[in-house]
């Protein structure tokens, strides 16, 4: 009895094979650089906001400092504003597009389609740089803009215009999603009914669409408060949260406001983010398994208007982009327009951004490389391994959070945690690797989600299997997991290589002047005036991103072909 | 019984938060035995079979395989096979390989594997597949060859966890008797875990029956069937008929009867009378030379009111005032309902079978 009894008390354990010892090490590992790389620096963040100059604790005392200084308030009313026209602007049009895509027998979808993706290729600045092209002082349409009534583009107009070009795709993805979800047979019953169109779009059509609609306006807010690279360009004297934190804590060394602005950053995200986890889960539970996919039916006055707009977007589109082709060519804006490689050779070389190129590259290879390592690896040792119970909500934790964090935010905590003198790990500080950590913590969260739905895609007994037959789980992820998830490798390789290419945000507090990378480059050159060569930068980053999609596609397609034979028909 | 068992379970009990899975398992498993885990969905019986592989822990209890205590053990230094119902084979690998899978990690030499691949696929009737890949196989065939890589290490304990669920109807059939074919010739312990009734009356050597996490019974298939231990197992193992009864006076009374039973004995009480569709003898009510002897207290008058045709046999629900308001269903042949020309609204003459009630 009494045996009994203490067998009750202590559960039995069992015993941790030496195998599965060395997943848990992985597993601290992956803790310890997520505590590093994103919490340690965070709470820096946390510190530094209740912490006068001095370093004493004076809690909520900068914040009522920041609270009595009206040019800081007025930042904050002007990021307020801005955000909240160019989400009421941006996800209209999106929900246009998105319901043209998904809802009507447009020709063209696909080019439709990949034209909108542009944006994603370049640093969000690029649209801004277009944008002076087009309007700004010796603009080829500067009269039209005044014809509207507009004396300038720089200020508050340019800001909205070029958000627009930009978070446009991202606004996009999630109504194309959003919308895909309907359940046909909900308009049959509707059409059963004898339903109008109209009737049935308010009543089947946007019900159904409301979570990602939802989710496309915080995203987009979201996007626009925390972007760093366009006010920066096109906002001239108007001044933004995120122009603040930078000219607070780089150019005043004002750390303590600095960190009260970026809470005020990190709110709108964090808000998001617990929506949009809310919302999704929501949204998944919406449609059963039973649901009949929508298919549209041919109408012709539906379908030509709706492929006059996405052609009219997609024509704007493409002017943005043109526009910075096009001048990056031109030999002298607005005087010689003779096409010329002038701003490639002497332009870039002059000021030395050759090297930032090549440190663009670096990094982008180290993102890909490392991170998509490391995201899978943390992924599949959360998914698929046993024990060390204790780590996994921390983990599973930290992997999510990246998603709440603007970079110019966990730029921040990164300056305020590595710079600090007294921390060992303050020679990381202005380093190519320090930036490339940087950079694949900023994206982690997305990378993560995409292993984590290709992992619990798989058999849950593989592992089983694989201890049953006494072969280590390191064997079983080399020669099955590891070949079944490649065009999910793949997929996250690419979406690190092109956002470690274009991103500014985290980056633009942590470059020294000895490894700048490109996308900060452009920066540099538009502020010292060589507008040209910012753009041609731009426009080279451009290509880089769409020739790297190009060769993951292809190595997609390949990987694809040569596992055809055990893939069977499933795909 | 009296060799040494080649498993023991011994009080095992699993917790998950506040609900219990399992509780006070004890169970003997003899070497070489087909033994079948039957229960319904949630009655532990999946958990009792991945405590034994080690792909759970207990709470608390001991398994003892071979003579060796290994309820500490993780599942690479226990002794089994195992296939699961998703068949969980390597997409990515050749039958081959996923054959020669826990071959290769022995060090053993390629020609050796080779051959030992040749032989298993040869085995579970695939010869000639191994450069196959599964999404080439049908459902069958794929999981013979998750068999045959469970058995590929000639493990001594086969553990089955409802490997036939996933399958149709007849593959099923087809594949449970092969792998009961298999069981006998290699004579390897299996313990097969499963919900469906028929697959475990037909395999098992012993059943186990289980529901809420305890042990109902355990025998072989006709003990379970015949001799349930409670109207649970009465009730989930085989179709039954259940009417209420009082004992009083050593006699059992339902409907107009008054049955002395040896079960009838003890204080006045009502009962649960459990009857099989088949315990019940039917014999056409008129003209036939083949009637019950005049005068049997047994045999009662029933009309046929609906008829459930399953093919042979059919299940034929009837009304008696013998045991009115209850009704009766019972098990006839086809060949019987058709010779003697029964439809809905015959008459005909039962009797019933006293010794094979059970009471609860």
């Amino acid at each position: 009895m009494e045996a009994t009894l203490n067998a009750l008390a202590r559960p039995v354990r069992q015993k941790t094979h030496w195998t599965e010892r060395i997943a848990h090490l992985g597993l601290v590992g992956i803790a310890v650089l997520l505590l590093f790389f994103l919490a340690l620096p965070l709470g820096a963040i946390l510190i530094k906001s209740v912490e006068n100059k001095s370093g004493e604790l004076v809690w909520i005392a900068n914040f009522i400092d920041y609270a009595k200084t009206p040019s800081l308030l007025g930042s904050l009313w002007n990021s307020t504003w801005v955000s909240l026209l160019v989400t009421l602007i941006t996800v209209p049009l999106a929900f246009a597009f998105a319901y043209a895509l998904n809802r009507s027998c447009m020709p063209f979808k696909r080019l439709f389609r990949g034209i909108t993706l542009i944006p994603l290729l370049a640093p969000s600045l690029l649209s801004a740089i277009s944008l002076i092209y087009w309007f700004g002082n010796q603009g080829v349409l500067k009269t039209a803009l005044q014809a509207f009534g507009v004396n300038q583009i720089y200020g508050a107009t340019g800001i909205v215009i070029a958000e627009c070009f930009s978070v446009f795709p991202h606004a996009l993805m999630i109504l194309v999603t959003a919308l895909s979800l309907a359940d046909a047979r909900l308009y049959e019953a509707a059409d059963a009914l004898g339903t109008r169109a109209v009737r049935k779009f308010f009543t089947v059509t946007l019900p159904g669409a409301k979570y990602g609609l939802i989710s496309a306006a915080l995203v987009t807010f979201t996007l626009v408060v925390t972007d760093f690279g366009i006010p920066k360009v096109i906002g001239g004297n108007f001044n933004v949260l995120a122009t603040d934190v930078f000219k607070l804590v780089i150019g005043q060394q004002d750390f303590a406001k600095g960190s009260v602005v970026a809470f005020l950053l990190l709110s709108p995200a964090v808000l998001t983010f617990a929506v949009d986890h809310f919302v999704s889960r929501k949204q998944t539970a919406m449609l059963t398994a039973r649901a009949v996919p929508y298919r549209p039916s041919p109408s012709r006055r539906f379908d030509a208007s709706m492929t006059a707009y996405c052609a009219l977007i997609a024509c704007l589109m493409l002017a943005m982009l043109g526009m910075a082709i096009f001048a990056s060519f031109a030999t002298f804006w607005p005087y010689n327009l003779t096409p010329s490689l002038k701003h490639y050779t002497y332009g870039l070389i002059d000021n030395e951004v050759a090297e930032g190129f090549v440190n663009s590259l670096k990094m982008a290879f180290g993102t890909a490389t490392i991170g998509t390592a490391m995201v899978f690896t943390g992924a599949y040792l959360l998914e698929k391994t046993k024990g060390a119970s204790l780590l996994r909500a921390p983990v599973r934790l930290l992997a999510m959070l990246p998603m709440a964090v603007p970079g110019l935010v966990l730029g921040l905590g990164y300056i305020f945690f590595f710079n600090a003198p007294s921390n060992p790990l303050n020679g990381l500080y202005h380093t190519i690797t320090l930036l490339t950590l940087c950079t694949i913590v900023h994206f982690y969260t997305t990378g993560h989600l995409t292993a984590t739905t290709a992992l619990k895609a798989l058999d849950g007994e593989f592992e089983s299997v694989g201890a049953s037959l006494k072969v280590p789980w390191y064997k079983t992820f080399f020669r099955v997991t590891l070949p079944i998830c490649t065009p999910a490798l793949v997929d996250i390789a690419r979406y690190f290589f092109v956002n470690a290419m274009t991103t500014i945000s985290a980056v633009v507090f942590l470059y020294s002047p000895d490894n700048k990378v490109a996308s900060i480059a452009i920066l540099n050159m538009d502020e010292a005036g060589e507008i040209s060569p910012a753009a041609a930068m731009a426009v080279l980053i451009a290509a880089i991103c769409a020739l790297a999609t190009l060769l993951f596609t292809a190595l997609g397609w390949w990987v694809d072909r040569r596992t055809q034979a055990w893939r069977g028909g499933a795909r | 019984m009296t060799a040494e068992p080649f498993l023991l379970l011994r009080d095992i009990h699993k917790q998950f938060g506040a609900f219990t899975a399992l509780s006070g398992i004890n169970l003997d498993i003899q070497k070489g035995e087909f033994v079948c885990f039957l229960g319904p969905s949630g009655c532990g019986k999946t958990t009792l079979l991945r405590i034994i592989a080690g792909l759970e822990t207990q709470s608390s209890g001991a398994v003892l395989q071979n003579g060796r205590d290994i309820s500490r053990l993780p599942p690479a230094e226990r002794d089994y096979g195992i296939v699961f119902q998703s068949y969980a084979l390597f997409p990515n690998l050749s039958v081959a390989d996923n054959v020669a899978y826990g071959l290769v990690n022995r060090k053993v030499p390629r020609e050796q594997i080779n051959q030992r691949v040749t032989e298993l696929v040869k085995l579970v009737g695939l010869p000639g597949s191994e450069n196959k890949y599964p999404s080439q196989l049908s459902g069958g065939q794929q999981q013979r060859i998750a068999l045959a890589r469970a058995l590929a290490t000639s493990p001594g304990l086969l553990l089955l966890d409802e490997p036939l669920s996933a399958l149709d109807a007849l593959e099923r059939v087809r594949l449970r008797q092969e792998i009961r074919t298999l069981q006998q010739k290699l004579g390897v312990t299996t313990i097969m875990v499963t919900h469906d009734q028929e697959e475990a009356l037909s395999l098992a050597d012993r059943i186990v029956v289980m529901n809420h996490g305890v042990i109902e019974q355990v025998g072989s298939a006709m003990d379970v069937y015949r001799e349930p231990t409670s109207p649970f197992v009465a009730d989930f193992v085989g179709k039954v008929n259940v009417l209420p009864g009082r004992i009083k006076d050593g006699h059992l009374h339902v409907g107009t009867f008054a049955l002395a039973l040896q079960q009838a004995q003890g204080a006045a009480r009502d009962v649960k009378i459990y009857l099989r569709p088949e315990d019940v003898l039917a014999r056409p009510s008129v003209g036939s030379n083949a009637t019950f002897p005049a005068g049997d207290p047994h045999v009662f008058d029933a009309v046929i009111e609906k008829i459930e045709f399953l093919g042979s046999f059919c299940h034929v629900h009837v009304r008696t005032q013998a045991l009115a308001p209850h009704k009766l269903i019972v098990y006839l042949s086809l060949n019987f309902l058709s010779e003697q020309a029964l439809a809905v609204d015959s008459a005909l003459k039962l009797r019933l079978l006293p010794e094979r009630l059970r009471l609860f």
